[in-house]
């Protein structure tokens, strides 16, 4: 049950291309678990950017000096991000969250392999927190265009078994996609699940290699959402459900975790013709 | 202002229902108020307008369908939802289980499409009125939206009228991109229209000028937010000239509430809150507390006395010429 908090900026930080943000947000914390999401609004009350931002969650402390934190991570790529690495410590700042479902977690102490993609690594690493208190094995792979665009590959690094990193322009890693060196990490791990969140040709990639081993993977997607809870119908994708009907489903409330081999990812973008309701032609 | 001790009466009447204050959601920005019941009890405002229902189920259009403007936002969602059976077994069932006053809106591409529609509410418990969406600009044949032509909105709100039970009022919901509103609002009224809401979105356009293509996967889509409310006001404002004994619910980019009292005192009996909603989830209820400040802080006792009230005539003129300073600012004659 998500929760709308006046909240406060607590920190913003630079980390390569992107910016880390930790918002005093009590409440929020406690109901957080890895996966799920926050939305914000943008330019103050009075602001013309109506819409929210949303962004996966990074990191909560449910309690500490300031009371309960959260943090996420965000590229400047428009006015409302650009509005919101302008922040400074003590601005306020209204959160909704936690919205969305979050990873589901293995019963059993397996071998899983998460693959983020840019800043989409930071919900994978308090993912592997909870996995390595499971006692499963943690293996990782991070890819981005430069390694600028690398996140918390340091921390990855210490809570892995093992880490990949590929760039576009071979400033850091393997030059190349996550895909090229994915397939290696799979079977040197014996990976028995994946988790991945990125660009969605990354986690179509991903989803790809997964179903040609029969691994079970799961996707965190990024539409472009208007509320982030569920009413305004702008986020959807073609997506199989349990009766092997295809939906367009919402990725805020229905996601933005999903079975990689449930997207469609050909018709993400399209209303695919056999999917419930699709406009008879 | 501070120190009043005025509670004003904030309940409203449309077409003899009586509802315990006037702020209400808008259909398609709301769901069927599930979502929102997280953040506040839907059941305490005026009423839930449920998201435009049709028969079948419905996939919608394809995505990009969003496309956020200055002070407002482009929609093309294309009516998405899960077809009347459905709506009315699980989402009706919901809001009435909650207390909820049910507004249900309803779409259709034919005129027996709506006739069939509202003969399916009958029987349904919990449904306090029906808004009939003549005016959607995203369904596939833009060139007949029923609101834009008096005989076609007619038409549909006549077979609505005769199917809807007797005692549920029948909304029509107007499209603004017309020459005359009023004139579409009186072929409504004499189709047996109980009342009128106004306004639904505006068709816009956004390219995008990085891929040099238009932003939205169904090319133009329905332009709403604060960006439309004073077109809102205005459409309320001659709907209410036009026909002062037909209520209003009036709508358009509503964020406070003194945007809320604005469209009141243009003529609407109550408001719905729509794409406000997205940037703040309790808005509804925000906008309520506010509007009840707004109209204790005027002395007003009553919701009803503000309706219309920006239609009264001028004060009239001083009897006398004012003496003094003011007095000796005037001119002595009038140049030519």
């Amino acid at each position: 049950m998500p929760l709308q908090v006046q909240g406060e900026v607590l920190s913003i930080r630079r980390v390569g291309a992107y910016q880390a943000m930790t918002v005093v947000a009590p409440g929020i914390p406690e109901l957080t678990r890895p996966g799920h999401f926050v939305a914000l609004a943008v330019g103050g009350p009075e602001s013309s950017m109506l819409l929210r931002r949303s962004f996966a969650v990074y990191d909560v402390k449910d309690r500490g000096v300031y009371g309960g934190t959260v943090e996420f991570v965000f590229a400047v790529h428009g006015k409302g991000t650009e509005w919101l690495s302008r922040r400074q410590p003590r601005d306020p700042i209204d959160i909704v969250g936690p919205l969305g479902k979050p990873f589901r977690l293995p019963k059993t102490a397996v071998n899983a392999t998460l693959v983020g993609g840019g800043y989409g690594s930071a919900p994978l690493l308090p993912l592997a927190t909870v996995l390595r208190e499971r006692g499963c094995r943690v293996d990782v792979v991070l890819g981005a265009g430069s390694a600028d665009r690398l996140f918390g590959q340091l921390e990855a690094k210490r809570m892995s078994d093992s880490i990949a990193i590929t760039t576009d322009d071979g400033t850091a890693g393997t030059r190349g996609r996550v895909s090229d060196v994915l397939p290696g990490v799979l079977d040197k791990a014996k990976t028995d699940v994946v988790y991945a969140c990125g660009p969605m040709p990354m986690l179509r990639a991903v989803s790809d290699l997964c179903a040609e081993r029969g691994i079970p993977c799961q996707v965190a997607v990024e539409e472009a959402m208007a509320c982030g809870i569920g009413v305004c119908m702008t986020c959807v994708l073609p997506v199989i459900g349990e009766d092997g009907l295809t939906r367009m489903v919402r990725s805020c409330v229905e996601g933005p975790v999903f079975l990689g081999d449930r997207v469609r990812w050909d018709d993400v973008g399209t209303v695919p013709a056999d999917a419930v309701g699709a406009p008879r032609s | 202002m501070t120190g009043t001790s005025t509670t004003t009466d904030m309940s409203t009447t449309l077409a003899g229902v009586r509802f315990p204050n006037p702020v209400f959601t808008a259909s398609g920005c709301a769901a069927a108020g599930q979502e929102l019941q997280q953040f506040f009890d839907v059941a305490s405002l005026g009423g839930v307008v449920t998201k435009s229902i049709m028969l079948a189920a419905r996939s919608g259009r394809a995505t990009p369908r969003m496309a956020e403007t200055p002070s407002g936002m482009l929609n093309s969602i294309g009516l998405q939802g899960p077809g009347i059976d459905a709506f009315l077994e699980k989402d009706l069932a919901w809001l009435h289980g909650k207390g909820a006053r049910a507004v249900v809106s309803i779409a259709g591409g034919s005129v027996e499409d709506y006739a069939t529609l509202a003969s399916r509410l009958r029987g349904h418990d919990g449904i306090a009125m029906v808004e009939v969406n003549i005016s959607c600009p995203n369904v596939e044949s833009r060139g007949e939206v029923f609101a834009c032509d008096p005989r076609a909105a007619s038409a549909v709100v006549s077979a609505v009228r005769k199917n809807v039970a007797p005692g549920i009022p029948v909304f029509a919901k107007l499209s603004p991109d017309v020459t005359d509103i009023a004139l579409i609002a009186r072929s409504c009224v004499d189709a047996g229209a109980d009342g009128l809401s106004l306004i639904n979105t505006l068709l816009g356009m956004v390219i995008d000028t990085d891929t040099m293509r238009p932003k939205l996967a169904g090319v133009t889509g329905g332009l709403s937010g604060p960006a439309i409310r004073p077109v809102a006001v205005r459409c309320t404002w001659q709907v209410h000239q036009a026909l002062p004994d037909v209520p209003i619910l009036g709508m358009g980019g509503i964020r406070t509430g003194l945007d809320a009292l604005e469209l009141l005192l243009a003529g609407a009996s109550a408001v719905s809150v729509g794409t406000t909603v997205f940037n703040d989830p309790t808005a509804p209820v925000r906008i309520l507390r506010e509007l009840q400040q707004a109209l204790a802080d005027r002395g007003i006792e009553r919701l009803s006395d503000v309706v219309g009230l920006a239609h009264r005539p001028l004060d009239p003129p001083q009897p006398t010429v004012p003496t003094g300073p003011i007095g000796d600012l005037l001119p002595e004659e009038v140049e030519a």
